[in-house]
């Protein structure tokens, strides 16, 4: 029987493997937005798992506002880049280094 | 319904949408209308707060709430956002193109803001708040020529959805084992359990993690230096005003309203922040050669002492964060607003502390009120900045936090060193290099002036009114 702990587990190790993603990868910046969307991907699972397990629909209402928010942030994140990379012709995160202080 | 208690968050997101369109037909003409429709709109949001504090209750099913606090915070949002967009129509004149779209995009982050000081529920607190932020991403790299605004944009975009993903996990963990997202809800849970429960001190201190990045608060602080460089100046300005005293109102409201009971577990947490954030503000800020850098190590700095204030709690601590937050934008909006005037004679802006030398003989005005600012910012008496920092010691001394209060005037102490570093470049070494160009906008050189008089030892006049206000919108989330 799948219970509501499976789901806490499962978007634990998401949550856990999108930071990591975040400060472990130095090669490419797409990587990154990748882990943002798995961080709140995790959440989600958390907010659907609890809003089933309480029988209380808030949490369903707050996973699509979540999801809504991600497709922006998803869209300002690629368009940011998409600049950066004009003016630098390359998205690896160790050349993200003009200002160091 | 009664549409009456959102009217002002109304105003400023249908002027948003249209301005949008004036801004995408009209291109580069436009941007003087959007400009002053914008600052139009913002001082017609303010003046529906007037009048009797409304206590319209819950709305939307307890989503928000319009009180006298989050009509506080809609108070100094709106201006600050009104002054950013000032500075940025003699800014973009010089060398811009899409300068329309700034102040859009200024008043839906003011239209965030305003939504995260009235909310009252985990949801709300959300959209609000990433709504801030995503027009505040665009803003950062708004200067899309630019290397370090490129640069700025990322790094704030990369770094702000990590710690909006760590808030949204810490409500998510909160939202299960609460059973709900209402502030009350959460408060009433955490009376029940205490801090006993796992899950419950995992909520708060993910939810408080993702908050301390937005007021940069030490630990979180590392993107704050080089966005606040990078960033076009007006937009450093408004980064430095606006969305930190909506950050910090929100965190109030959050500590004292939903984790209220819970006090003993967050106080620890915002003990550290808070000295960690004065003491780390005041001494990374000495090797520092950016003006603009020097004020962001500044802000990371004064929110250590917006914090003290919070730890005190209560009314009295809450007040005191109110008072503070007011004179810091007044200070660091006149600072940036004088950085604002370096520039060559080419038009170029010039960031270096270094080409401040000699600022007194050459421009003595601005010299005088940059002096005031920093003097007010050190918070040296008869400065009007040394009151809110009385007042915020004054609240952590009553509840018996001496050690803080004294942690807290050692740090006041070190960090004065760089302020009063920088009236020592302009006061007393010999002026090098070019001197800046002369002229400027004459409603900045008012904003400048009245500012400075603000923070000047005539602000003690303020104390009463603002005292008053400050008492009463504190007063109203307890």
């Amino acid at each position: 029987m799948i219970g509501l702990m499976h789901y806490l587990a499962v978007a634990a190790i998401l949550f856990t493997l999108g930071v990591l993603g975040i400060f472990l990868n130095r090669r490419n910046i797409i990587l990154m937005l990748m882990a943002i969307e798995l961080i709140l991907l995790a959440v989600n699972i958390n907010l659907v798992a609890f809003s089933a397990y309480l029988g209380d629909l808030t949490g369903q209402v707050f996973a699509m506002f979540v999801l809504t928010v991600a497709a922006a942030e998803a869209a300002i994140g690629l368009a940011i880049l998409v600049i950066f990379f004009r003016r630098r012709g390359s998205i690896a995160v160790d050349d993200v280094n003009r200002m160091r202080g | 319904m009664n549409f009456a208690p959102i009217l002002p968050e109304l105003i400023l997101t249908i002027g948003a949408i249209v301005l949008m369109m004036v801004a995408a037909f009209m291109g580069k003409r436009g941007s003087n209308l959007c400009s002053w429709a914008s600052v139009a709109l913002l001082l017609g949001a303010v003046a529906t707060l007037g009048g009797e504090p409304q206590h319209a209750g819950a709305l939307f099913g307890g989503q928000l709430v319009a009180d006298g606090f989050s009509a506080f915070g809609k108070l100094i949002i709106y201006l600050c956002a009104a002054v950013a967009i000032v500075m940025a129509h003699n800014w973009f004149e010089r060398d811009f193109e899409h300068a329309a779209e700034y102040p859009v995009l200024i008043l839906l982050s003011a239209v965030g803001m305003s939504v995260m000081v009235s909310a009252t529920s985990l949801v709300t607190l959300y959209v609000g708040l990433e709504l801030q932020s995503l027009s505040a991403y665009v803003l950062a790299s708004y200067r899309r020529t630019d290397d370090r605004s490129a640069e700025a944009g990322l790094k704030y975009f990369v770094l702000g959805a990590l710690a909006s993903g760590i808030l949204l996990y810490g409500i998510s963990l909160l939202y299960g084992f609460t059973g709900t997202t209402q502030f009350e809800g959460v408060a009433a849970a955490f009376t029940r359990d205490g801090t006993t429960s796992i899950g419950l001190l995992f909520g708060l201190v993910f939810l408080l993690a993702g908050l301390a990045f937005k007021i940069s608060a030490v630990p979180f602080h590392m993107w704050t230096p080089d966005v606040y460089e990078g960033a076009p100046t007006p937009v450093t300005a408004f980064f430095a005003s606006a969305p930190k005293v909506a950050a910090v109102l929100l965190g109030v409201r959050v500590c004292l309203d939903a984790l209220g009971p819970a006090m003993d577990a967050w106080r620890q947490i915002m003990t550290f922040a808070a000295l960690a954030s004065i003491f780390l503000g005041a001494i990374a800020a000495y090797g520092q050669t950016n003006i603009k850098r020097l004020l962001a190590y500044s802000s990371i700095n004064n929110v250590g002492f917006a914090l003290i204030g919070l730890v005190a709690g209560g009314p009295q601590g809450a007040s005191s964060v109110l008072f503070y937050m007011a004179v810091y934008v007044v200070m660091t909006l006149g600072a940036f607003l004088c950085v604002q005037r370096m520039k060559g004679e080419d038009g170029e802006y010039i960031e270096s502390i270094d080409s401040l030398a000699g600022l007194s003989q050459t421009r003595p005005g601005l010299a005088f009120a940059l002096a005031i600012f920093m003097f007010s910012l050190a918070g040296i008496p008869p400065m009007f900045g040394f009151w809110p920092k009385l007042m915020v010691f004054n609240a952590a001394v009553t509840e018996g936090l001496i050690a803080l209060a004294v942690a807290g005037i050692l740090g006041t102490v070190i960090g004065a060193y760089y302020y009063l570093r920088i009236v020592k470049v302009m006061y007393f070494d010999a002026p090098a290099g070019q001197p800046y160009a002369r002229g400027g906008n004459a409603l900045e050189t008012a904003m400048i002036f009245l500012f400075a008089l603000i923070v000047s030892p005539l602000g003690y006049l303020l104390i009463g009114p603002l005292g008053e206000l400050t008492g009463r919108a504190a007063g109203s989330i307890f």
